[in-house]
């Protein structure tokens, strides 16, 4: 039993390694996103627009697969030399693409529920538009978007597990190797290995709340 | 001399026309309220003051000196439009106070923005601070606010967080402050607070242009009324007299809306 909750605990570490790269990468490629989808070049706005809904509205365990086998396919069939990825970095890759959109759509709606009138204090009060982006704004869209960004953070957690269509030996492909030899209890364990992150990200989220709550 | 100078300015929305040569002079320390229905334009020629709007004609001039003309790209240059809006001071009928800081924060914040440009800002960095710092309290506390300078803008009444907004703009040192509806989303009780506020800047013979829908107050407080509709001025002159004998047949009607009321 030690054994095997070695093993899970092992393949845990996968889990977290995708949701911690694909939090450090998303989180800023979002923000990228979000300007390029509000940029006044209207070609590049479009185009951004439906690159979003097209991978918003496809499931992230196709994008997985296709990011990690189309490489391969198009070199061999083709002849088109791009890189191809590994296991992790596949899925990696997939991960912080399908990520970002979601998150580029929240600081969206953050920055679109920030009242005009602050913008025109701002500004009226003789402020550059970058002092009233990181004086101004930038707390009250931080604030805003803390419950949203928690809500699709808890959705990562479990999300990947979906790297295991390519083979990645996180927690639940883990387990099912035992369900193949007879054993079920291991997949029903790791359950609680979510659960427990989920909690310490719930905690977190809530402290962070109750951090920015001096102010309305 | 007039200290500002607004010549033909001229406003519109696609093809919607908003004002329509609007020219009229205001005077050092006198105050000048503008009424007239929703939709008049008012808050429009306000907004076109503070360079929130850009006009489509006219001249805006501050004490001779020509710092907007709609023919003449130079004067609308971003860097120097900064500038040149802090002849202004704003107070917003939505106050627009930033929610994080708390009020004396939100009163000192522009200027410890702009005292960073100072040349001496790094030598007397400390003593600039100090200066902005005890100039904030002191204004708060010319709002009989001195004891509010460390809540935050959720914890005020509407009053009292309209007469933080009225200490921020005076922190720059506007030459001519503007009120765009400053009681408007006040209850009446509250709205008692702010214009007796205002009254006393008036008294300190502070430049003010004050749209509002307080006639008493325009009528008891105002150097110089201006009544627009439809985006033009259609009477203006010495307060008591536009409020109390109007000449025009609009401005009648107007003003015995009001009366009824």
């Amino acid at each position: 039993m030690d054994v095997i909750f070695a093993r899970l605990c092992e393949a845990f570490v996968i889990n977290c390694e995708l949701f911690f790269v694909t939090l450090l990468f998303a989180i800023p490629l979002g923000l990228v996103i979000c300007f390029g989808a509000r940029s006044k070049f209207k070609p590049l706005a479009w185009l951004i627009k439906t690159f979003v809904w097209v991978i918003r509205g496809t499931p992230l365990m196709l994008q997985v697969i296709i990011f990690f086998f189309v490489p391969g396919l198009l070199k061999v069939n083709y002849g088109i030399n791009i890189p191809t990825f590994g296991r992790f970095s596949g899925a990696a890759v997939a991960f912080v693409i399908n990520y970002a959109c979601y998150f580029s759509e929240i600081y969206r709606g953050g920055i679109d529920s920030i009242p005009k009138g602050q913008y025109e204090a701002g500004e009226v009060l003789g402020m550059t538009k970058s002092q009233i982006f990181f004086k101004v704004t930038l707390m009250q869209l931080i604030k805003r978007i803390i419950p949203p960004m928690g809500n699709e953070i808890i959705t990562l957690v479990k999300d990947t597990s979906l790297a295991r269509i390519i083979s990645n030996k996180e927690i639940i492909m883990m387990a099912n190797e035992y369900t193949s030899k007879g054993l079920i209890w291991p997949l029903f364990s790791t359950g609680l290995f979510f659960l427990v992150f989920v909690g310490a990200l719930t905690l977190l989220f809530g402290y962070i709340e109750r951090k920015m709550d001096y102010f309305r | 001399m007039a200290i500002l100078e607004v010549h033909n300015i001229e406003k519109h929305f696609g093809p919607t026309r908003v004002l329509e040569d609007i020219s009229f002079e205001l005077k050092r320390g006198q105050a000048l309220a503008i009424i007239g229905s929703s939709g008049s334009g008012k808050t429009t020629l306000l907004r076109c003051l503070n360079f929130l709007e850009t006009p489509n004609k006219g001249t805006i001039s501050v004490e001779g000196k020509v710092i907007f003309d709609a023919a003449d790209p130079s004067t609308q240059k971003e860097s120097e439009v900064r500038k040149k809006r802090l002849h202004f001071g704003m107070v917003f009928q939505s106050f627009n106070l930033f929610p994080q800081y708390t009020a004396l924060e939100n009163v000192t914040l522009a200027s410890k923005l702009l005292a960073k440009e100072r040349e001496d800002y790094k030598q007397n960095k400390n003593r600039i601070l100090m200066e902005i710092e005890a100039e904030g309290k002191a204004l708060l506390d010319r709002m009989g606010l001195a004891d509010r300078a460390d809540h935050y803008p959720h914890q005020l009444s509407g009053g009292q967080q309209q007469r933080v907004a009225i200490a921020r703009a005076l922190a720059l040192h506007p030459d001519i402050l503007c009120f765009d509806e400053p009681t408007s989303a006040l209850d009446p009780e509250l709205t008692g607070e702010v214009l007796k506020v205002i009254r006393s800047l008036a008294d300190q013979k502070t430049t003010m242009i004050i749209v509002t829908h307080e006639m008493a107050f325009a009528r008891d407080v105002a150097d110089q009324v201006i009544f627009m509709d439809g985006g033009v001025i259609v009477e203006q002159g010495p307060a008591q007299q536009v409020i109390d004998h109007p000449v025009q047949e609009r401005t009648k009607q107007f003003l015995s809306r009001y009366a009824e009321n």
